[in-house]
């Protein structure tokens, strides 16, 4: 297993911006047959992410309008490769605050230092975020002022002990004046529900993201009040795996800084309750150049919280040339090109449901389109843990001091969709 | 010569970094001007100035330009020269960019890069293990073939390096100086092999990278190795880990047996049994032979386990993947619900996972059948998401699940994504086809697509439907007229073919039609696709051989028209049918069977899925991905029919362990075998029921040779020369143990058929009267105990006829038998409170850890918070059962209670009970439950389900749980069938109101430093000194409670510590050897009450002889 081989970013237009190569030089051309597959392909979603050539294998990931196309010549678990060019993006994401090509080429050296530092002869070697940033500092506005004028580096001259210790997420000699831990439980619902209004699929996807800025090397146990919820968990390699096993507590040496703690899943074994309904009739009239088009969206089992940040997503059938809508609340676009019909609808108050109504111009001639388009639905509840998982408490050991702690919970929709 | 005065250059560097700076910033201010104009020459010579300027600031710009030019593409190689001098910097940035511009260069300007290398060599040896490794690091990545020796010795002197980081790099520069040179593969062998004994978790992974790099085939050097990689599996980086278990993977296909029991029809194997025929009879033993796992196997299987949890995909595909190929079948299915939940990740992931679920789904459709509904469609999905995801719909639909299916797929086919709305009608034909109960439905519904707007639809409804009444050659005239009107409508050719086919295969079903449909197409026939031109021709032929009247002339025209067709394979059809059809004086011998040849019934195509041959390719690979081989795939082969040697992996660490584990060696018998033919034990020492070399249970006097030669070499090991008279007792009490439950198991087996359930009883049988006979461990108390296990075997044998349920109790005891074997390993973990909660290690021996040992194998743990007092899995588990309900007072339900150790799952407090029923009445029992209990305050019960009915013969085991309050009073309550109901009641032993704890020897003092006065009771046993190797206290404390041993610095104390279910109050037991045959038991605990009746329970225990 030679693994990685060559890295190219490619940009949405097609051009090469970056290229690293681990081992010996593979030329640019070896990306003629991504291009080539790219153009196979209808959108860039469908590009296939393994792709043969006679010589060489490219292994590619979609991020942020950028393709990250990895050249591999021997047999290698693809997930390996996938997972790495993802953890790849993520770091740039951390570093730049963005992955996008204008940052990656404005901060084209730190990538190479980064990405020189991620992988030796093709093979993973710092990849946690915690060490990369001993080794190498993310650039900021101030460091660059003054890196000018002093001529001083971004890259770290004290060398990272984190990785020689068993820790090794979590950088050595943190010191914080304000010693703070917070958690967010997010929680989101995808869905499927039917024409009939009745759920054909429904599952919880959770998330704890955590923020702790504590100082010195604390011992954290965060135990919730009913963990048995917890269908399906996968856990950041800090989480002393026993202990949630016997006692269902998370215990760990926290990395310094963001990071996810675990993501777990509620199945929809445990009924899965759903937020929002929607009253929806779509129609399109035979022979005929225009169709109806009214949507009411609703509140349901909110669990008595205001439901906000509404928005309805439709991606209208390909003969619809205009939509002449009037919305009782918030505001809609359409996009005539792509045939996206977005509707920001804000808060849903139980008094006035809001609605969209309104005509669809459609191609003349055309047939009338054979299905309704789905809906996509976005909300947002705060303070609310749809599953009903619930922190119950967090203690330190190994430090002194007394940590400021908090949980906030979210809910939010994820993959959630109504067919029409 | 100039890398010498380089370095020179550099030690004294000041004077002469000035002269040159002197030269340098004279030429630098008038560069700028050059810019306006610049030509890509004059840029470099800019950047040369740069690099030769004693301004650092001015280097690193000119560095970073450069690191620019490099991530472009554009070539910066003519700044070589500039560059390298630079090597040397003391700018730690300045340092890494020339790194990375020689990695990049040094192939192309190889005598340049020669200028480097001695900065390399110093660094080499640099104080800071960081530097060191970062100079190794470069130096084995600049590919020069010149500087294949310096780089050989370099990794020989980094892989003896103090620090692990440097090892792990040396490792990979294995890897590279491979690549660079093969011919040093066997150095590196030998320095592989070295490295893999290696016990960091920073090396593990690399090294492994590095052996399947360079020799993937030297498996032997991974059977020293094989215990420590399983265990250190968990704490090694993510990345490592799905190396390690990808060869950890191709290792056990090589190494055990396969696990997968095939449905032996053996029947016929019983006469050759008795055959002289030694030969044969070897090979028919070894088919017979009960399936068990190898402990080496099973290892690995439990110690991947938790990293189905692991965050990263790869190491969740990794583990999934060593489950299908290498677990029981029957044990797979945990990984289903790891892989949904991959889903959820990014389209990349989802890609791939799904793809790999499909090959499974294939295979073992019950796997994904629960999660049937993650594998809905959403309209957002990418096209390829939703074809795979299609793909394993189809592979799990099934008679039951179908009309749930076929409402989803018609929500699929209305999808505006055509290419998926074609795939999804495919999916309903394979739908159809599969599951004779819906073919009509969905026949019928295919044919309501016909009339769909869409043209891809209908299309492929056509090549569906011809398939589907291929299948099916009943009467379905009405779909083929109604199709043959279709043909004035429909343009695609796939489909215009198709209906032409079908046409003509039941043309005289369809007399009337046929001929006017020919008649259209000899209309259209010049402006028709190929495709459509063949079948044409092939109607014509049929529909003349049928109906030659109405359509002679007609077919004539048509072949006119096909022998002047541009395409010559249009031609060679025409020729071909003219001449069989057509009579003439040169028409052949085979004109005569034109019509046999042309309406021949054909078979039905069978629709399969695409990912049926992928299986083949071991999963979550890249081949698997591509399904086709890719360079530098290995093979994963076979399960030997006979296991290597599985001695192989022992180290001597273990060997030191192994006289604790009786009962897996027990276990590892073949009775059968063992005990007709001794001659046989040739043989057997490649078996792996030869497992152990103390087995010296056997009389050949070779294998006894083994078994004491591993003995005495455990012994020489071993730090507790004191332990030995207990041990050998223990072997002398197995051995006859172990013959007994041979005759037995011999005696009984005459029926093939149930030689498996048999043995698996034997064999738990056997591990019982082994852990029995411990227990009372003395040579005097041989006979008593061989009777003992006798009396119990004929218990067990009454069970023997039991079902499923008993026989997979059965295997689980058996399994944690096995256990044991491996304790080792497993306790390098109990110490540090990673406690595998699968494993119940069983009888085993903490104190035999040298508390250096410990204290080395903390050092890989994570969790040191040693103060926490954390539960540990129990480290015996007794297989006492207590009569709950006597069969005759049952009316024939027999019920038995025993204490699994446990934690409970019902509750935290509550005890764990297990109770198995047996129906031993000729008749059916029906709705077993639990009524009426009468508890004490304050204690709970958490029943079982009630059992609907129980056949006879048949026992079930069900588990409650029950918290006690700490206390010894009893449960009561009614256990009830259908028509009665008994008063049974619970009583527990004060021993298993009691987990286990771990914990450090300092801690233990603490605490009992804390609970003294009132809360210590203690007593003075006298018993005979054969009581007292540290074994038979161990076993005789643990046996009586539920306790967890702490490891103990001296030799005459032993210490064992738990906490109370109910109240968590920790029970701190010591036992402590005094002169003269004397011991001092000290109990310290809040709960008063149970220390004193622990104490009293014990003591009798102790002193007994």
């Amino acid at each position: 297993m030679k693994m990685i081989h060559s890295l190219f970013l490619i940009n949405c237009s097609g051009d090469i911006f970056l290229e690293k190569h681990w081992k010996s030089v593979v030329s640019q051309s070896v990306c003629d047959y991504f291009f080539e597959a790219q153009e196979k392909a209808a959108d860039v979603e469908n590009v296939p992410p393994v792709i043969s050539t006679p010589h060489h294998y490219l292994i590619s990931i979609y991020r942020d309008k950028l393709f990250f196309v990895s050249v591999i010549q021997t047999e290698v678990p693809p997930l390996f490769v996938i997972e790495f060019l993802h953890r790849v993006a993520d770091t740039f994401q951390d570093y730049f605050g963005e992955c996008s090509e204008a940052a990656i080429k404005d901060n084209v050296v730190i990538v190479y230092e980064l990405l020189e530092e991620m992988l030796d002869n093709g093979f993973p070697l710092a990849t946690e975020s915690n060490i990369l940033k001993e080794l190498i500092k993310p650039p900021t506005i101030l460091r660059s002022v003054v890196n000018s004028i002093t001529g001083s580096s971004n890259v770290g001259d004290t060398l990272p002990t984190g990785q020689l210790s068993n820790i090794p997420w979590r950088r050595a000699g943190v010191k914080y004046t304000n010693n703070e831990a917070y958690f967010d439980v997010v929680e989101e619902i995808d869905a499927i529900i039917d024409k009939s209004g009745s759920t054909v699929f429904a599952e919880i996807q959770g998330v704890i993201d955590a923020c702790i800025k504590l100082s010195g090397m604390p011992d954290l146990s965060l135990s919730f009040m009913n963990p048995r919820l917890l269908d399906d968990v996968s856990f950041h390699p800090c989480i002393r795996f026993k202990r949630w096993e016997s006692e269902r507590v998370l215990s760990f040496i926290p990395p310094d800084g963001n990071f996810r703690l675990i993501s777990y899943r509620v199945s929809s074994q445990n009924l899965v309750a759903i937020p929002v309904y929607v009253k929806h009739s779509i129609s399109f009239k035979e022979n005929s150049s225009c169709g109806r088009f009214d949507v009411t969206i609703g509140p349901k089992q909110n669990m008595g919280k205001t439901i906000e940040g509404v928005t309805v997503t439709v991606h209208m059938p390909k003969v619809v040339l205009n939509m002449n809508l009037t919305p009782t609340q918030g505001s809609y676009t359409f996009d005539p090109v792509t045939k996206v019909l977005t509707w920001d609808v804000g808060k849903i108050t139980p008094q006035k449901l809001p609605s969209l109504k309104g005509l669809v111009n459609l191609q003349s001639g055309a047939p009338k389109p054979e299905e309704n388009p789905s809906l996509n639905i976005q909300f947002k509840i705060q303070q609310l843990a749809i599953s009903g998982l619930k922190v119950n408490r967090l203690d330190m050991y190994g430090e002194k001091y007394k940590p400021f702690k908090g949980v906030k919970y979210v809910t939010k929709a994820g993959k959630f969709q109504v067919r029409t | 010569m100039s890398s010498n005065s380089f370095a020179y250059n550099e030690q004294s560097g000041g004077g002469e970094a000035t002269e040159l700076g002197q030269e340098a910033t004279s030429t630098i201010s008038p560069s700028g001007a050059f810019g306006l104009f610049s030509s890509d020459l004059k840029k470099n010579e800019d950047l040369k100035q740069m690099l030769e300027s004693n301004k650092d600031s001015a280097k690193l710009d000119a560095m970073k330009r450069i690191v620019g030019m490099i991530a472009k593409g554009k070539n910066a190689s003519e700044l070589f020269p500039a560059v390298v001098k630079n090597v040397a910097s003391k700018n730690i940035e300045i340092k890494k960019l020339v790194y990375v511009y020689l990695v990049r260069y040094a192939e192309e300007q190889q005598d340049l890069a020669l200028l480097s290398i001695s900065t390399f060599q110093r660094a080499l040896k640099d104080p800071n293990q960081l530097i060191r490794a970062s100079a190794l690091r470069v130096l084995s990545s600049i590919r020069v073939p010149i500087i294949v020796p310096i780089m050989m010795l370099a990794i020989k002197e980094a892989a003896a390096d103090l620090s692990p980081y440097v090892r792990k790099n040396a490792a990979h520069a294995i890897q590279k100086l491979y690549s660079l040179d093969p011919e040093q593969k066997e150095m590196l062998i030998e320095v592989i092999e070295k490295l893999l004994k290696d016990k960091s978790i920073l090396v593990a992974g690399s090294v492994v990278m590095a052996f399947e790099e360079v020799c993937p085939d030297r498996i032997d050097l991974i059977h020293k190795n094989y215990r420590k990689l399983c265990n250190l599996l968990v704490d090694v980086e993510e990345w490592g880990q799905v190396v390690i278990i990808h060869m950890l993977t191709r290792y056990a296909r090589t190494q055990f047996v396969s696990p997968w029991r095939e449905d032996d029809g053996l029947e016929d194997n019983e006469k050759s049994f008795y055959d002289s025929d030694d030969e044969q009879k070897e090979k028919t033993d070894k088919r017979k032979k009960p399936y068990t796992m190898d402990p080496d196997h099973r290892l690995l299987i439990r110690n991947t386990k938790p990293l189905l949890q692991s965050r990263n995909a790869a190491v969740v595909m990794a583990v999934a993947q060593l489950y299908w190929h290498i677990s029981p079948k029957s044990e797979a299915g945990i990984i289903s619900k790891s892989l949904v939940r991959l889903l959820r990740s990014n389209r990349e992931v989802q890609y791939i996972v799904l793809q790999n679920i499909a090959t499974m789904s294939i295979q073992r459709k019950g796997m994904f059948e629960p999660y049937l509904k993650s594998f809905y469609v959403r309209s957002t999905d990418p096209t390829m998401i939703k074809t795979l995801k299609l793909e394993i719909l189809t592979n799990l639909a099934n008679e039951a699940n179908i009309s749930t299916l076929l409402r989803e797929f018609q929500t699929y086919v209305k999808s505006q994504d055509k290419q998926f709305a074609a795939a999804t009608i495919q999916t309903i034909g394979r739908c159809a086809a599969n599951i004779s109960e819906v073919t009509d439905t969905c026949l019928s519904g295919l044919v309501c697509l016909l009339s769909n707007r869409d043209e891809i639809v209908v299309a492929e409804s056509v090549v569906v439907i011809k398939k589907l009444l291929q299948m099916q050659p009943a009467q379905h005239g009405e779909i083929i007229k109604h199709m043959a009107k279709l043909l004035d409508s429909i343009t695609v050719p796939v489909a215009r073919a198709s209906i032409l086919w079908l046409i003509g295969e039941n043309c005289e079903r369809v007399p009337k039609i046929a001929p006017d449909v020919l008649r259209k197409m000899a209309k259209s026939f010049t402006s028709e696709d190929d495709l459509v031109k063949l079948q044409i021709l092939n109607l014509g032929a049929k529909l003349y051989l049928t109906n030659s009247k109405q359509t002679k002339l007609l077919t004539q025209y048509i072949l006119n028209l096909g022998k002047y067709d541009q395409n010559y394979d249009i031609r060679d059809r025409t020729r071909f049918i003219r001449q069989l059809i057509v009579p003439n004086e040169k028409s052949g011998a085979l004109s005569k069977y034109a019509k046999k040849i042309f309406l021949a019934q054909k078979p039905a195509p069978l629709l399969e899925s695409p990912f049926k041959d992928r299986d083949h390719f071991q999963l979550g690979t890249l081949s698997h991905t591509l399904n086709a081989k890719a360079a530098g795939y290995l093979e994963l082969s076979n399960w030997p029919e006979v296991a290597p040697d599985p001695s192989v992996r022992n180290v001597e660490v273990i060997d030191l362990a192994k006289e604790w584990t009786p009962a897996g060696k027990a276990k590892n018998e073949n009775p059968t075998k063992k005990f007709y033919s001794e001659s046989e034990e040739e043989e057997d020492s490649s078996d792996s029921s030869s497992d152990s070399g103390s087995e010296s249970g056997s009389e050949s006097g070779e294998e006894d040779e083994e078994g004491d030669s591993s003995e005495d070499s455990s012994e020489d090991s071993s730090s507790e020369p004191e332990s030995e008279s207990g041990r050998q007792s223990d072997t002398e009490n197995r051995r006859v143990a172990k013959r007994n439950s041979k005759t037995k198991g011999k005696g009984d087996s005459k029926d093939e058929k149930k030689e498996n359930e048999k043995s698996k009883t034997s064999d738990s049988s056997n591990a019982e009267s082994s852990s029995v006979e411990e227990s009372s461990s003395d040579s005097e108390s041989e006979s008593e105990s061989e009777s003992e296990s006798e009396s119990r075997k004929v218990t067990k044998e009454k069970e023997k006829k039991t079902k499923q349920d008993r026989n997979r109790l059965a295997t689980d005891v058996s399994l944690l038998d096995l256990d044991d074997c491996e304790y080792w390993d497993a306790s390098v973990l109990v110490p540090c409170l990673v406690v595998n909660p699968v494993s119940t290690p069983v009888a085993l021996p903490t104190p035999a850890l040298s508390p250096s040992l410990i204290a080395d194998l903390e050092g890989l743990n994570l969790s040191t918070s040693s103060s926490v007092i954390s539960v540990s899995t129990p480290v015996f588990v007794p297989m006492k059962t207590h009569v709950l309900l006597h069969r005759m007072s049952g009316k024939g339900l027999a019920a038995h209670y025993s204490f699994p150790r446990q934690p409970c799952i019902f509750g935290d407090k509550m005890v764990s009970v297990q109770i198995t029923l047996n129906n031993t009445t000729d008749k059916k029992i029906e709705n077993i439950h639990i009524r009426e209990k009468k508890l004490p305050i304050g204690m709970q019960m958490h029943v079982f389900n009630p059992i609907e009915s129980l056949e006879p013969e048949g026992s079930i085991t069900v588990s409650m749980g029950i918290d006690f309050c700490d206390s010894t009073q009893t449960a009561s309550f009614q256990l009830c069938t259908k028509d009665d109901c008994f008063s049974v009641n619970i009583q527990p032993p004060v021993g298993e109101l009691l987990l286990p704890v771990a914990m450090s020897e300092k801690d233990f003092k603490k605490e009992q430093g804390m609970l003294t006065g009132m809360n210590e009771t203690s007593a003075t046993i006298i018993a005979a000194p054969q009581n007292f190797p540290p074994s038979v206290i161990l076993q005789k404390v643990i046996n009586v409670a539920n306790a967890g041993v702490v490891p103990s610095g001296q030799d005459n104390i032993h210490r064992f510590a738990a906490k109370t279910v109910h109240s968590g109050s920790l029970m701190l037991v010591t036992v402590e050897l005094k002169e003269g045959s004397t011991a001092q038991l000290i109990i310290n605990t809040e709960k008063t009450v149970i220390g004193s009746v622990l104490l009293r329970e014990l003591k009798p225990v102790l002193s007994q002889g």
